[in-house]
């Protein structure tokens, strides 16, 4: 397996570019990292969305999405989110290759000027942005957070963050806080978006069939930052002194039973594939103990899972039980942890484990964005990924080192959402 | 074996029918690490009506069967199925729609093992009543979980405005009370009707060699025995044009409402490349009207009426078709009269000019190259176009093709006052 890499600093910006002949596409993505913080996680939340609503250039949605129709419907896309105790703001443009097209209009420049357009060239009237732009965006991003309650599976994994960690950044909903929306002026987030722009750390991806001098060239030419120190978290472990549980009712047919566990492993940390590995025998796949244990013998639950919070240190187990049998679905599951730290595992569980993230690995390195976001993973714990030594560390991960990754975790909080009314069940 | 090649896209697609009639197609994708394989029966949700293999008279089965069976094909004598693909380091999954079951698998080893694990379970079935009944407790769950899901009732709920009598309008895992009744023998009567060879189709996309797989599958295929090839045939009940019922609503445990407006298709029996044009026809008028570049959106937006979850999407299949456009809204009644006033105004009116077609057009274009990244796009959509006698990669062509004339008309022999309808799914009023 060999990714065709390339590192270019220039000022303010790191910039990789992943040279593939796979893809129909060229993919750029530009990514801004600051650390989470209460103070600003709702302005920037929202910076994106207004960001990608007005430019100088294309002050409207329907002028700026003009524009790309007429790319061969180049898609502009924001994202937002957090890793770790990190907040992450993600601009891309996803364009046609004209290698594939009739028309040979050469469009790779058109990316990156859609990009630095969207980014560093926002409509501003006055020092702020536009207040009609600001208004419609404060209220679709009120919606967004209010409907995520509406998705009791995300709503139970926030709820279960939001208690576990209730004294930490990492509560956060990287969609902001509904209750700071309404004080943010446009005056107010023009502020955060300086602060973006100046102060952030700032990756540029570029994936797909192109000439990497070149890219090096426009890159220099389209983009002008500032120098800047790099953002850091303060990385800290966590005691649990007691574990608890958190009980909430609503008018829902099926409970929710999540339960969160303390790792302190994160992303570059000398054990963390084999808490990675461990979490797969747990929870990560169809063939997991969880799955086989709590779906499949016992019918109980219609999904059991585990996931792995990489840059944070914990472990998440999730399930959609009945809620007659939470109880007896919280025995079996903590039975499968026990079982691990007993030794209960299999040469065959270990090797499947290995075997499937394996090939998903190599999967996700099968889309564009996919890369994109392998060796973003590394960037964002200041560790580069190189993709041979991660296949071969999971080759690695003994059967002992899984016992004693699963003998590190440490049971923090148990959140539980089932039906005001339970009915009896057989 | 025959090969067609797109040179213009850079692909090349290898083609075969068995002699048992399986359809076999491989693409392969150079420089990818997967390969992703799916094999697909003309079977959905809707196939309740049939008269089964080696028989004469019409059955009617459980709703929800072709789901169950779906789940139960995993379970076998010697066990779980899922544990022999992530042995090879395979992941495996299926799916149910209204007309198709899928199995598939991705890895990025071992190919011809899995391929081999994928059509032994799909072809050999292994029902008993033990292990029938404890899947009634896994759907009933999974059954439960969808009626939570604000979402997925607001689809069905448009879905059932729309259609009186056409199994369309069931939920595809059916409900726990027709769960309740199926039988190991409703599994085994549907799986000899619907998962004959001749009524499938195998697709293979990623890192192969396509002429050593060919042989591996018509190997395979020689050395297994089935009954000779026969027509199915499928019953469905007459269906009014006009809509079941013009509104509905339901109250659920949420903060958003949400709004979702159907249109319904009174088009049947249509196939191939006329198919097709009627489909990318009509997805292009709402592509000009509710696009994000159109003044609509903007409008709709700005009111506060739609939020980023707008969508809008028209699905045509050989006895059924539907219309919806949607959104969370925080006023659904008003956005349910807006959209039926543009669309009804659009038929009076025909407002789409030269230049959004051609913008339209382009987007599109590029929108098929990128879905091409997509080994799962590639196969899954290319299966479904093929059971409809289409082919994946006209859709380009036809699209150039299309003149304002057909998008006006494909539109206006849609739209009908008496076809739409409207769902809200509305917050809880206290208590």
């Amino acid at each position: 397996m060999h990714l065709d890499e390339h590192k270019i600093q220039q000022s303010g910006l790191n910039i990789r570019i992943v040279k593939t002949k796979k893809f129909k596409t060229n993919q750029f993505v530009l990514k801004f990292k600051s650390k989470l913080s209460e103070e600003n996680v709702t302005a920037r939340a929202l910076l994106p969305y207004v960001l990608q609503s007005s430019t100088a250039k294309w002050p409207t949605t329907a002028a700026f999405r003009s524009h790309l129709d007429d790319l061969y419907g180049a898609s502009a896309s924001v994202d937002v989110n957090k890793k770790g105790e990190y907040h992450i703001l993600t601009f891309a443009v996803d364009i046609p290759n004209e290698k594939y097209l009739q028309d040979k209009t050469p469009l790779t420049e058109e990316a990156l000027d859609v990009l630095n357009e969207m980014v560093f060239h926002p409509l501003i009237e006055h020092n702020a942005f536009s207040s009609t732009v600001v208004e419609a965006e404060k209220r679709t991003l009120k919606q967004k957070l209010k409907a995520v309650k509406d998705d009791k599976m995300r709503y139970a994994s926030q709820r279960l963050v939001e208690e576990m960690c209730s004294d930490e950044a990492y509560s956060l909903h990287p969609n902001g806080i509904e209750s700071e929306l309404e004080s943010i002026t446009t005056e107010k987030l023009y502020e955060a978006y300086q602060k973006m722009v100046s102060e952030d750390e700032v990756d540029l991806y570029i994936v797909g069939d192109m000439e990497v001098e070149q890219m090096e060239l426009l890159c220099e030419n389209k983009f002008s930052l500032s120098e800047r120190k790099p953002v850091q978290t303060d990385s800290h472990s966590v005691t649990v002194e007691k574990a608890k549980k958190v009980v909430e009712k609503q008018q829902i047919k099926q409970g929710k039973l999540n339960i969160g566990y303390r790792s302190n492993t994160v992303y570059g940390d000398q054990d963390y594939l084999s808490m990675a590995v461990m979490n797969g025998i747990l929870g990560g796949f169809p063939h997991s103990k969880l799955f086989i244990n709590v779906r499949e013998k016992e019918s109980l639950a219609y999904y059991a899972a585990s996931r792995l919070e990489s840059h944070k240190g914990l472990i998440v187990i999730m399930s959609g039980v009945d809620p007659a049998k939470i109880e007896k679905a919280e025995s079996i599951i903590e039975q499968q942890l026990e079982a691990i730290r007993d030794g209960d595992i299999s040469e065959q569980e270990l090797s499947q484990t290995k075997a499937v993230m394996t090939n998903q690995m190599l999967e996700t390195l099968d889309s564009p964005r996919g890369i994109v976001e392998v060796l973003y993973q590394g960037e964002t714990a200041g560790i580069p990924v190189h993709i041979n030594e991660w296949f071969d560390g999971i080759e690695r991960v003994s059967k002992e080192d899984v016992i004693k990754a699963a003998h590190k975790l440490i049971k923090d909080t148990t959140y539980v959402l089932t039906a005001t009314e339970v009915a009896e069940s057989a | 074996m025959h090969k067609k090649v797109f040179s213009q896209l850079d692909e090349k697609i290898y083609i075969e029918k068995m002699s048992n009639g399986l359809q076999v197609c491989i693409l392969p994708k150079k420089d990818f690490n997967k390969t992703f394989a799916t094999f697909t029966t003309k079977y959905g949700s809707i196939d309740n009506q049939f008269i089964p293999l080696g028989e004469d008279d019409y059955i009617r089965v459980p709703d929800g069967v072709a789901h169950f069976l779906e789940h139960k094909m995993f379970e076998k004598e010697e066990g779980d199925v899922f544990q022999k693909f992530s042995m090879n380091g395979a992941s495996a999954n299926a799916f149910t729609s209204f007309t198709r079951t899928a199995y598939l698998f991705s890895s990025t080893s071992n190919f011809e093992k899995n391929l081999d694990v994928l059509i032994d379970f799909v072809q050999s079935p292994y029902f008993t009543e033990e292990t029938v009944e404890k899947e009634k407790g896994i759907i009933g769950q999974e059954i439960t979980m969808y009626d939570d899901n604000a979402d997925w009732r607001l689809y069905f709920g448009a879905i059932e405005n729309m259609f009186k009598n056409h199994p369309v309008k069931v939920d595809i895992a059916g409900t726990v009370e027709s769960i309740s009744s199926i039988t190991k023998d409703h599994l085994y009567q549907c799986y000899q009707t619907f998962y004959h060879p001749s009524n499938m189709m195998l697709f293979i996309v990623g890192a192969v060699e396509p002429e050593g797989i060919m042989n591996f599958i018509r190997d395979n295929q020689l050395a297994r025995d089935f009954d000779p090839e026969e027509k199915i045939e499928r019953k469905f009940e007459e269906e009014p044009e006009h809509v079941n019922r013009t509104h509905h609503e339901l109250h659920m445990d949420v903060q958003v409402a949400k709004c979702m407006m159907g249109i319904k298709s009174i088009e049947k029996g249509i196939s191939g490349k006329e198919l097709m044009k009627k489909e990318l026809a009509v997805n292009t008028a709402l592509d000009v009207l509710f696009g994000k570049t159109s003044s609509h959106y903007t409008s709709l937006y700005k009111d506060g009426l739609i939020d980023d979850h707008f969508s809008y999407d028209f699905t045509q299949e050989n006895n059924f078709g539907f219309a919806l456009i949607g959104s969370n809204s925080a006023n659904p009644q008003k956005l349910s009269e807006r959209i039926k006033e543009i669309i009804l105004n659009e038929v009076k009116e025909p407002s789409i000019t030269e230049q959004q077609l051609q913008s339209v057009k382009k987007k599109n274009i590029g929108g098929f190259l990128r879905s091409l990244n997509s080994p799962e796009f590639i196969a899954n959509q290319f299966t479904r176009y093929a059971f409809n006698d289409m082919d994946l990669f006209e859709a380009v062509p036809v699209l150039e093709t299309l003149t304002l004339e057909d998008v006006h008309e494909a539109f206006s022999s849609l739209v009908k006052e008496d076809r739409i309808t409207s769902f809200y799914i509305l917050p809880k009023e206290n208590g």
